[in-house]
C-alpha cells in the first residue's frame, strides 16, 4: 500500500494515510475550491485499500472546519471505508471535536447515522 | 456622526462621495465591505482578516465560528456563480459585507446571476424559510447524500447548510439588471448569544 502524506495549507486539510506507521487521519481545515481534485489520490487510497485490507485501522477525524462540497466528499470517503468493512474488515472512526463546536459534533453525529461501522465521537 | 445635509468643504466630488459612503457605512454599522473580483485566493485573504479582526474583538468563539462557516459559502458561491461582466466593466460587480448591530451580526452578499438560476434559487429558500430545525437537518442529509458534484455549490446545500448554522430566516432579494440578468442579494443573520 502507498503512504499519502499531504500537508495542511490554508484552506486544505492535513491528510496521513500510512499503513507502515499506522496512521490514518485527516486534520485541519477543508475548503479547497475544487474538491474532487483535491480528494481524488484518496479516494484512488480507498479502491488500492478495498483490493488489499488492513487489520483495525483507527481512521481519525481531527476537523476544525469543512466547506459544504467538502462535506459531500467525507461523506464519499465515509460510504467507501464503510463498504470495506461490511466486506468483513473491522474498523473503526473516531470523530474529534471542541468541546464548543456543537456545529461540529452535529456533523459527526449525523455521518454516524449514515454508516455501520463503530463510530466514536470525541470532545477535546 | 457627520451630518450629510452639511455642506463638505470640498471641491473635489469623489471625495464628497467618499464621505458620503463613509457615513452610510457608520449609520448602518457596516463593519466590512469588499465589492470586485472574488476568487478562492481572495476568499482566503478576506476569512483571515476578518477571522483576526473578530478575534480582537471579543467575539465569542462559538459565533466567530458561524461567521467564519457563513462567509465562506458566501463567498464561494460568489466566485463560482457570479455572472462575469467581461474585464471592463465595474457595474453590478459582486459584493460582501458584514455588518453588526447590538444583539447581531448580518452577513450580506450581491452578485449578478442569470434570470434562469432564479426559480430554483427562490424555491429553495423559500423550502429552508419554511422549515424548522429539524426539518433543516433531514433536508440537508437528503440533499447532500444525493448531491451529484456539479451541483453542489448550486442552488442547495450550502444555502441549507447556512439556514441551519444561522437560525434565522434568510432575506433574500432579486433586482432585475436586463432582460437576461439579476442582482441576487442575500443576507444571513448570527446572533451574538
Amino acid at each position: 500500500m502507498n503512504v499519502i502524506s499531504i500537508p495542511a495549507t490554508e484552506d486544505t486539510p492535513k491528510i496521513s494515510l500510512d499503513p507502515e506507521n499506522n496512521i490514518f487521519e485527516f486534520s485541519g481545515r477543508s475548503l479547497p475550491e475544487d474538491v474532487v481534485s483535491f480528494y481524488q489520490p484518496v479516494l484512488e487510497w480507498l479502491d488500492e485499500l478495498e483490493a488489499n485490507p488492513i487489520d483495525n485501522m483507527e481512521i481519525a477525524f481531527k476537523l476544525e472546519y469543512f466547506n459544504t462540497a467538502s462535506s459531500k466528499l467525507i461523506l464519499d470517503i465515509l460510504l467507501k471505508l464503510n463498504d470495506i468493512y461490511l466486506n468483513d474488515n473491522p474498523m473503526k472512526i473516531k470523530w474529534y471535536f471542541m468541546e464548543m463546536d456543537v456545529d461540529l459534533e452535529e456533523a459527526g453525529e449525523e455521518y454516524s447515522e449514515l454508516i455501520e461501522m463503530p463510530f466514536e465521537l470525541v470532545a477535546y | 456622526m457627520t451630518d450629510i445635509s452639511m455642506p463638505f468643504y470640498t471641491n473635489h466630488s469623489a471625495l464628497t462621495d467618499f464621505f458620503e459612503f463613509h457615513h452610510l457605512m457608520e449609520k448602518n454599522q457596516i463593519v466590512m465591505t469588499y465589492a470586485g473580483e472574488f476568487s478562492q485566493s481572495l476568499t482566503k485573504t478576506l476569512l483571515s482578516f476578518t477571522e483576526k479582526k473578530f478575534s480582537m474583538e471579543d467575539v465569542e468563539d462559538i459565533v466567530r465560528r458561524k461567521i467564519f462557516n457563513i462567509m465562506v459559502e458566501l463567498l464561494q458561491n460568489i466566485s463560482k456563480n457570479a455572472l462575469d461582466n467581461g474585464p471592463e466593466s465595474t457595474e453590478h460587480s459582486p459584493v460582501f459585507m458584514i455588518g453588526e448591530s447590538k444583539d447581531c451580526f448580518l452577513l450580506i452578499s450581491s452578485n449578478k446571476i442569470s434570470n434562469e438560476h432564479i426559480p430554483p434559487l427562490q424555491k429553495r429558500l423559500d423550502q429552508v424559510n419554511s422549515l424548522d430545525t429539524e426539518g433543516l437537518r433531514q433536508l440537508y442529509k437528503q440533499v447532500r447524500m444525493n448531491a451529484s458534484f456539479s451541483k453542489v455549490g448550486g442552488a442547495g446545500i450550502g444555502i441549507i447548510d447556512m439556514a441551519r448554522k444561522s437560525n434565522h430566516t434568510i432575506d433574500y432579494h432579486f433586482l432585475p439588471v436586463d432582460d437576461h440578468a439579476s442582482m441576487f442579494s442575500i443576507q444571513i443573520k448570527i446572533s451574538k448569544n
